[in-house]
């Protein structure tokens, strides 16, 4: 008879646990295969999109304000309509989740190093430092995101490195925020003082050791707050202050059939502001399963 | 004989809203080479913050304010703090009370290994792996190379345990301060990781000082003891001589309250009263209120006295064979 040789169970990662306490809820899976389509539709825009929308020798004017489902000069057929310069809006809506994206994310990501760094750092060094960096996040929660956002357009001028800037600024201070409180928990637990008895260098255990587990409200704000960036870069375009007209994102194009809204012509703003919030609301979705799972207190 | 280890006088303040808290006072130990030293005290007595003091890891509010530490002929007390750390981890490492917490959790056991060898000596990766798979196998963990890769959920509490002790292993140190590392476990377990640590001990010549407030641990792996009340050593010898004569009424007390001392069906013997507030703390013997023996002397603290190699902090030192009033009832 043989003996029974005992197999070391399969390693099973916090990553892997992650994903399958994430796959428990349906609503939060939908929500994540939305937005995977989304991020999908936005980085093969140019490949999937009817018409390159920016390309106004692709334009014809005769075209401009057909209604969803209408045949153009050219034969060709518009499902969702034209705007105001005979731009189809599939590819318009196409190109514009990919602007809103792309300046979403890159700001959320820029703002998430900036903040969680200076928030660790702020908790890890404490005196005067953490004083001056909480001050200034006191002080720029203190005003209304917009306004802040505004200003700085208004000063900077019009561009794509313009709007990111003025989004980083308004939004690292909730980051900051965040990293440190996190930080100070885990600041305070044994595996730190059991790092630092052990002789590991002060720069080791903020990166490697305090950064990583205080990374899970981080990853949770994080996600809110690129819905905030999307919508808020979406509301500074429609006021006709962020992105220039050359490169529409969703909110430029809301603004842009805010015209016709009340001639009947509904398609221009209103299926772009459809596409918004399908993607505001998938990015919460998957936002509110992440913070469900990683919360301690609701831990099953 | 110069000594590993030699604590003289330290003194450990915290500043607090009610003052200065000394949670250390007046502590001198002495400590030899692959010799074991029992801080035994209750919660509070400032046994933790002596270990922490050695290590230099004391945080504000708290500070190291007086007396000297000679670890092999080098002043500790003072260093700045790059030369401290070169000597955490390599020369003087630290074990702590909950497995759970000192690792940590995002890491793989691997990696906070591997760190932790990289950390004070400039070796190849593969090199600091291969010494972390020998240092898991000589602490009792069955196949550690494939352990090593997982995290330290997937280990249980005992199993944890000897992770942080082979971690603290890993270049052999002098000295390991082990604060409480069995009160968290099962007695079961307790006793294995107790053998295991005696075998290290002798094998490599470490010196331990083993923090607990369990007597029954320690009688059976210190050769020294120092019991502390209040931050400070009341009495100081020989593991047998303290067991075995008590001079304290405070060792004896403690010793009395083991259940294993009493009849069954009798009730079990405790000291009265409970430990004071460091802050409360006047001139007297801080022991004073709860003595059964507490005389007029007692309202000034006593100096150590000694009778050859064993100290006590009294001003009426019990006498070899004294039977407590407890006792006699």
């Amino acid at each position: 008879m043989t003996t029974p040789t005992q197999k070391i169970v399969g390693v099973q990662t916090p990553f892997k646990r992650l994903c399958s306490q994430f796959a428990e809820s349906p609503v939060a899976m939908v929500g994540l295969v939305v937005l995977i389509v989304v991020i999908f539709v936005a980085i093969f825009a140019p490949l999937i999109s009817p018409q390159n929308p920016y390309d106004l020798s692709k334009l014809d004017l005769m075209d401009a304000r057909l209604a969803p489902g209408e045949v153009g000069l050219g034969g060709q057929h518009y499902l969702l309509g034209t705007d105001g310069q005979g731009r189809d809006m599939v590819s318009a809506i196409f190109y514009g989740l990919r602007v809103s994206l792309y300046v979403g994310l890159t700001s959320g990501i820029i703002a998430l190093l900036i903040g969680s760094v200076l928030g660790v750092l702020a908790a890890h060094l404490g005196g005067r430092f953490e004083q001056f960096i909480m001050r200034l996040v006191d002080i720029q929660l203190g005003f209304p995101a917009i306004l802040v956002a505004l200003v700085l357009l208004a000063v900077l001028g019009k561009g794509v490195d313009k709007i990111i800037i003025a989004l980083v600024s308004v939004q690292w201070a909730y980051y900051a925020r965040t990293a440190r409180s996190a930080a100070l928990v885990e600041r305070g637990k044994e595996y730190v003082e059991a790092a630092r008895s052990l002789g590991l260098k002060g720069s080791r255990i903020v990166l490697r050791h305090l950064l990583p587990n205080a990374m899970a409200p981080l990853i949770v704000v994080g996600t809110v707050q690129v819905a905030h960036a999307i919508a808020l870069e979406a509301t500074l375009s429609f006021l006709g202050l962020g992105l220039p007209a050359t490169e529409p994102s969703l909110g430029l194009l809301i603004s842009n059939g805010y015209e016709y809204l009340l001639s009947g012509k509904y398609w221009i703003s209103v299926y772009p502001g459809i596409a918004l919030l399908i993607t505001i609301l998938a990015i919460n979705l998957v936002g509110d399963q992440l913070r469900d799972i990683l919360n301690p207190r609701l831990a099953r | 004989m110069t000594s590993l280890l030699s604590v003289k006088n330290l003194r450990t303040e915290f500043n607090t809203r009610n003052g200065i808290l000394p949670a250390v006072a007046d502590v001198s130990i002495e400590l030899e080479r692959g010799k074991v030293l029992g801080l035994v005290g209750e919660s509070g007595s400032g046994k933790s913050v002596t270990g922490f003091s050695i290590l230099g890891l004391v945080d504000a509010p708290g500070k190291v304010a007086g007396g000297s530490i000679l670890f092999d002929g080098q002043e500790l007390v003072g260093r700045d703090e790059e030369f401290l750390r070169k000597l955490r981890g390599k020369r003087i490492a630290m074990i702590f009370q909950d497995p759970m917490m000192t690792l940590n959790p995002v890491l793989s056991v691997e990696t906070q290994m591997v760190e932790t060898v990289l950390a004070h000596d400039s070796v190849s990766k593969a090199v600091a792996r291969a010494r972390a798979v020998e240092v898991l196998g000589k602490v009792g963990i069955a196949s550690p190379s494939e352990r090593l890769g997982q995290y330290p959920h997937q280990f249980s509490g005992g199993m944890r345990q000897r992770v942080a002790i082979a971690i603290a292993m890993l270049h052999q140190p002098d000295i390991i301060i082990a604060d409480e590392p069995t009160t968290a476990l099962d007695v079961t377990v307790q006793g294995q990781i107790l053998y295991e640590m005696q075998q290290l001990v002798s094998n490599f010549g470490t010196a331990l000082i083993w923090i607990t407030h369990d007597l029954a641990v320690v009688a059976g792996l210190a050769d020294h003891i120092a019991v502390m009340y209040a931050g400070r050593i009341v009495e100081y010898g020989s593991a047998e001589s303290v067991l075995n004569d008590p001079r304290h009424p405070y060792t004896r007390g403690l010793l009395d309250s083991v259940p294993a001392t009493t009849t069954p069906g009798k009730r079990l013997r405790q000291i009265p009263g409970s430990t004071p507030s460091l802050t409360e703390l006047g001139a007297s013997c801080a022991f004073a209120a709860r003595c059964a023996y507490a005389q007029s002397a007692c309202s000034e603290m006593p100096a150590m006295s000694s009778t050859g190699k064993h100290h006590v902090r009294c001003w009426h030192p019990l006498v070899p064979g004294h039977v407590t009033a407890q006792n006699e009832a």
